[in-house]
C-alpha cells in the first residue's frame, strides 16, 4: 500500500507529553495569570482534549463531594459531630449528606461493618453511580479493629475497594476530615480511575 | 539524678488474693435471710445460698409455673433479663439464668434452670412479653430450645451461622459469611386489630423495607412494615446488625482489657458503661475505689447522661425535619468533649476509667472546666426547649405518637426515660444508689403517656436535674486523695516504684503477664445508663479472663415493643417514634 501524502503538514498538532501526575494539578488551571490562555488554546487542540477536561472535572469533583454516610457504630457519631457546627465540613464542600446511594459519590463507612449486614454495604456500593470513593473510617472499617471475632468483617477491602483509611478508634473529627482532604487531592492528582 | 531507693516496704498490708477462693457478697446473708423466705411462699425453689441476690435454681418443668407465681404473688413484675452460661463440664452444661425485679418492694430475684445438651425447656414468653427475645437470643448463642416459642430463630448472628457462638468450645474467630442469596424475607404478621379491615380497604397492601440503611434508623435497625395505605397494619424488626461479639470477646479477653469493650456498647454514654464494669468487678473482688475517683466518676456520669440525651433529642428532631436544634445541641456536647479529653485525652470513648479507680488524675482546672458547662448548659436547653416545645408542627409529630402503657412497658422490661415517660418513678440512682447519689438532691422526673412527647419531655427535665447534681457536686468540691486503689493486686505501681524497687516490680510483673484474678464466683450489679439499667453479671473462675460477662441492654427490652408500638401508626410517626427511644445499636447488639 503506498504512503499516503499529507497535504498540509502544518494542521497536525503535535503531541505534547503528558505532565506528570499532580504538576498540573498543583499549578491549577485557572489560577496562574497568563497560564489559563494558553491552557484554554489548548484545550482545542484534538489530542488531549479529554485529559484537560479530566483535570476540570476532577477539580470539581474534588471540592463537592457528597458523602454516604454508611453509619453503624460510634464511628458515626464523630461523624455527627465532623459535619455539625463545631467543625463543619461545609469548608471543604463536602457537607451535603446524602442517604440515597444514587445521589452520593463518596461513601463513608463509619463503625463495624458486622458479616450479617456485609450484603448489604456491597448493595448499597453498587448502587451508587460512578465515579464513586469509599472512606474507610476507623480500626473496624479498615480491618475489624480489636473485634477479631465470630461475626465481624476483618476490614471493609474484603468487600468494597477502599481509597483512604482513616485510623482511631474512632478518629476525630478532624482526622475524619484530614481523611477527606486527602481524598480531594487524590482525586485532583486524577490518580483514582476506576470504572 | 537517680533517685533509687533501695529497700522501702509497700504500704499494702492487705491479704494476697489466692486463686480460686470463693466469692463471698457483702451482703449474702440477708440475701439468703430474703430468699428463704421467698422459697416458702413459692413452691419448687432450690435456694442457692452464699450470692447477692436471692438465687434459686428450679425445675425446667416448673419454671413457668414459678414466674408466674412470682410475678403475680410477690410482685415481681419487671423482667430484666434471660441469657445463658455454658459449663462444658457438667452433666446439665447449660444454666439459663433469669434475673427479675419488683418496683413494688425494690428487690431483685435470680432464678437459674439448669439443661443439658439436647434438652428444651418451656418458654416463658406467656408469661413476660420481654422475655421472648432474651430467649431467642439465647437460643442463638447456646443452643436451647424453648418449647412453645412463638418465633424461635437467631436473632443475633445471621442466617448462614452454623453452630453457637458463646458455647465454650466454639471458636472465637470461626466467621461465616452471608451472601445477599442467603438474607432471609422478612414478612411482618398482620396485627389482629387490623385483620378483617383488608376488604374494606380502598389500599392493597404494601410491605416496607425501612433499613438497615436509613437516615432515620440510627445505627443499624431494621425495620419491615405492612402498610395498608398509610397505616402500618403489621410490623417486625429485626436486629443484629451490629452484633459484634463483645460477651465472647470479653471471655478471650482479661479483666482490665474489657474496659474498651464496654465503651463500645452505648456510645453515647460511654463513661457509664465504664462505671457498670469497673463496679461490678469491684463488687466481685470486695475493693471499693477511693472518695476522688468515685466523684470523677459521678461527675462524668452526668455530664455523660447529660450528652446521651442530647443527642437522641437532637437527632430525633432532625429526623422530624427540625435541623437547627441538631447543630444547635452539638455544641455543647462539643464542650463537653473537650473536658473529657482534658481528663484523658480521648473523647467519644475515654476508656477512662480502671478497675479500682481511674487511669490518670483529673487536671488541676477540672471544677472550673465542669462549672463553666454547668452554666452554660440550661442557656442551650432553654433555648431548643423553647424552638420545639410551644412549636405546633413539633406537638402534632408527637403528641400520642408510638405510645405503650405502663403495665406493656413494665411487662416488655422497660427502664430508664422510656419507663419513666409512662409514669413508673424507676431509676437505679435512687432504688439502689451507687456513688453516692443518695447524698445528692436530685428527683426523678415522671410524665404520662408514654408517648413521643412524653419521652423528650423527660429527657429534658432529666438534663436540667443533672445539671443540678452537677452543681452540687462542685459546690462541695473535689476531694482530695489517689484516684486509684492502694492494692497491688488491683492497680498498677507507678513506674518510678517500677524501676526503682523490686517488690513493685514484681507486682508489676505479675498484674500484666497474670491480671486481675478475682474470686471464684457470680455476681450482679446494676447502674443507671443513658437508655435505663445497664448491668453487668460476671461469672469469674478465678483467672485472668472472665468466665462469662454479660451486659444487660436497656435498648433490648425497649426496641422489642417498637413493633408494638408503631402499628397502627403511620411511617413518619414510627420514624419520630423510633428516635425518642434512642435505641443505641452498640448496645441493642453487643
Amino acid at each position: 500500500m503506498p504512503v499516503q501524502k499529507i497535504d498540509h503538514p502544518e494542521s497536525i498538532i503535535p503531541r505534547k507529553r503528558a505532565a506528570a501526575p499532580g504538576q498540573i494539578a498543583e499549578k491549577g488551571l485557572i489560577t496562574l495569570p497568563g497560564e489559563s490562555e494558553r491552557e484554554v488554546e489548548d484545550l482545542a487542540g484534538a489530542t488531549y482534549l479529554t485529559t484537560k477536561l479530566d483535570q476540570v472535572v476532577n477539580w470539581a469533583r474534588g471540592n463537592s463531594l457528597w458523602p454516604l454516610p454508611f453509619g453503624t457504630a460510634c464511628c458515626a457519631i464523630e461523624f455527627m459531630s465532623m459535619v455539625s457546627s463545631h467543625y463543619d465540613i461545609a469548608r471543604f464542600g463536602a457537607e451535603v449528606v446524602r442517604f440515597s446511594p444514587r445521589q452520593a459519590d463518596l461513601m463513608i463507612v463509619a463503625g463495624t461493618i458486622v458479616d450479617k449486614i456485609a450484603p448489604v454495604l456491597k448493595k448499597i456500593y453498587d448502587q451508587m453511580p460512578e465515579p464513586k470513593y469509599v472512606i474507610a473510617m476507623g480500626a473496624c472499617a479498615t480491618s475489624g479493629g480489636f473485634y477479631r471475632a465470630y461475626h465481624v468483617v476483618q476490614g471493609i477491602d474484603e468487600i468494597i475497594p477502599v481509597d483512604i483509611w482513616v485510623p482511631g478508634c474512632p478518629p476525630t473529627p478532624d482526622g475524619l476530615m484530614y481523611g477527606i482532604l486527602k481524598l480531594k487531592e487524590k482525586i485532583e492528582r486524577g490518580e483514582i480511575r476506576r470504572g | 539524678m537517680s533517685t533509687l531507693t533501695k529497700f522501702s516496704p509497700i504500704p499494702y498490708t492487705g491479704p494476697a488474693p489466692t486463686n480460686r477462693e470463693p466469692y463471698v457478697p457483702a451482703e449474702a446473708s440477708k440475701m439468703d435471710a430474703r430468699g428463704a423466705e421467698i422459697a416458702s411462699k413459692v413452691g419448687g425453689l432450690a435456694q442457692e445460698t452464699g450470692q447477692d441476690l436471692p438465687t434459686f435454681v428450679v425445675e425446667k418443668e416448673r419454671i413457668v409455673d414459678v414466674l408466674r407465681s412470682l410475678k403475680n404473688d410477690l410482685q415481681f413484675t419487671l423482667p430484666l433479663e434471660c441469657f445463658g452460661v455454658d459449663y462444658p463440664d457438667r452433666a446439665k452444661r447449660f444454666d439459663v439464668v433469669y434475673q427479675l425485679y419488683s418496683i413494688a418492694n425494690n428487690e431483685r430475684v435470680r432464678l437459674k434452670v439448669r439443661v443439658g445438651e439436647n434438652e428444651n425447656i418451656p418458654s416463658s414468653a406467656p408469661v413476660y412479653q420481654g422475655l421472648d427475645w432474651y430467649e431467642r437470643e439465647v437460643f442463638d448463642m447456646y443452643g436451647v430450645k424453648f418449647d412453645g416459642h412463638p418465633n424461635l430463630r437467631r436473632i443475633l448472628t445471621h442466617e448462614n451461622f452454623q453452630g453457637h457462638a458463646l458455647r465454650k468450645d466454639y471458636d472465637p474467630a470461626q466467621r461465616w459469611l452471608l451472601t445477599e442469596e442467603g438474607v432471609a424475607k422478612i414478612i411482618p404478621k398482620i396485627d389482629p386489630r387490623f385483620e378483617r379491615e383488608e376488604s374494606d380497604s380502598d389500599y392493597e397492601r404494601v410491605t416496607l423495607n425501612l433499613g438497615p440503611s436509613h437516615p432515620a434508623t440510627h445505627g443499624t435497625l431494621r425495620v419491615v412494615v405492612t402498610l395498608d395505605g398509610e397505616k402500618i397494619v403489621g410490623a417486625d424488626t429485626e436486629i443484629g446488625y451490629l452484633h459484634r461479639c463483645f460477651e465472647k470477646m470479653s471471655e478471650t479477653h482479661s479483666y482490665q482489657q474489657v474496659i474498651p469493650f464496654t465503651d463500645r456498647l452505648n456510645y453515647c454514654s460511654a463513661i457509664i458503661n465504664n462505671v457498670g464494669y469497673c463496679m461490678t468487678v469491684e463488687k466481685l473482688l470486695g475493693i471499693k475505689a477511693p472518695e476522688r475517683a468515685d466523684y470523677v466518676r459521678l461527675v462524668l456520669s452526668e455530664l455523660m447522661r447529660i450528652g446521651d440525651h442530647l443527642i437522641c433529642i437532637g437527632t430525633n428532631l432532625v429526623d422530624m425535619g427540625a435541623l437547627t436544634n441538631f447543630w444547635y445541641l452539638f455544641q455543647p456536647r462539643e464542650e463537653m468533649y473537650g473536658l473529657i479529653e482534658a481528663c484523658c485525652g480521648a473523647r467519644l470513648l475515654p476508656s477512662y476509667l480502671r478497675i479500682g479507680g481511674l487511669a490518670v488524675d483529673v487536671p488541676p482546672n477540672f471544677l472550673q472546666l465542669t462549672q463553666n458547662l454547668v452554666s452554660s448548659m440550661p442557656r442551650y436547653l432553654n433555648d431548643v426547649d423553647k424552638l420545639v416545645r410551644t412549636n405546633r408542627i413539633f406537638r402534632d409529630r408527637v403528641e400520642g405518637v408510638g405510645p405503650i402503657s405502663a403495665q406493656d412497658a413494665i411487662d416488655y422490661g422497660f427502664t430508664g426515660p422510656c419507663l419513666r415517660a409512662c409514669g413508673v418513678p424507676y431509676d437505679v440512682r435512687k432504688a439502689s444508689p451507687y456513688l453516692g447519689y443518695d447524698t445528692y438532691d436530685f428527683d426523678v422526673p415522671i410524665a404520662d403517656g408514654g408517648d413521643t412527647y412524653a419521652r423528650y419531655l423527660v429527657r429534658m427535665e432529666e438534663m436540667r436535674q443533672s445539671l443540678r447534681i452537677l452543681q452540687q457536686a462542685i459546690d462541695r468540691g473535689l476531694p482530695s486523695g489517689p484516684v486509684m486503689v492502694d492494692n497491688p493486686y488491683v492497680a498498677l505501681p507507678p513506674k518510678e516504684k517500677v524501676y526503682n524497687e523490686m517488690e513493685s516490680l514484681i507486682y508489676h510483673f505479675k498484674l500484666i503477664m497474670h491480671g486481675i484474678q478475682p474470686p471464684v464466683g457470680e455476681t450482679y450489679f446494676q447502674v443507671e445508663g443513658g437508655n435505663g439499667e445497664l448491668g453487668f453479671y460476671i461469672v469469674s473462675d478465678g483467672t485472668k479472663n472472665p468466665y462469662r460477662v454479660r451486659a444487660r441492654p436497656p435498648c433490648f427490652s425497649i426496641y422489642q415493643a417498637f413493633a408494638k408500638m408503631i402499628t397502627g401508626q403511620t411511617i413518619p410517626d414510627a420514624i419520630a417514634a423510633l428516635g425518642s427511644l434512642n435505641i443505641i445499636a452498640g448496645e441493642l447488639d453487643r
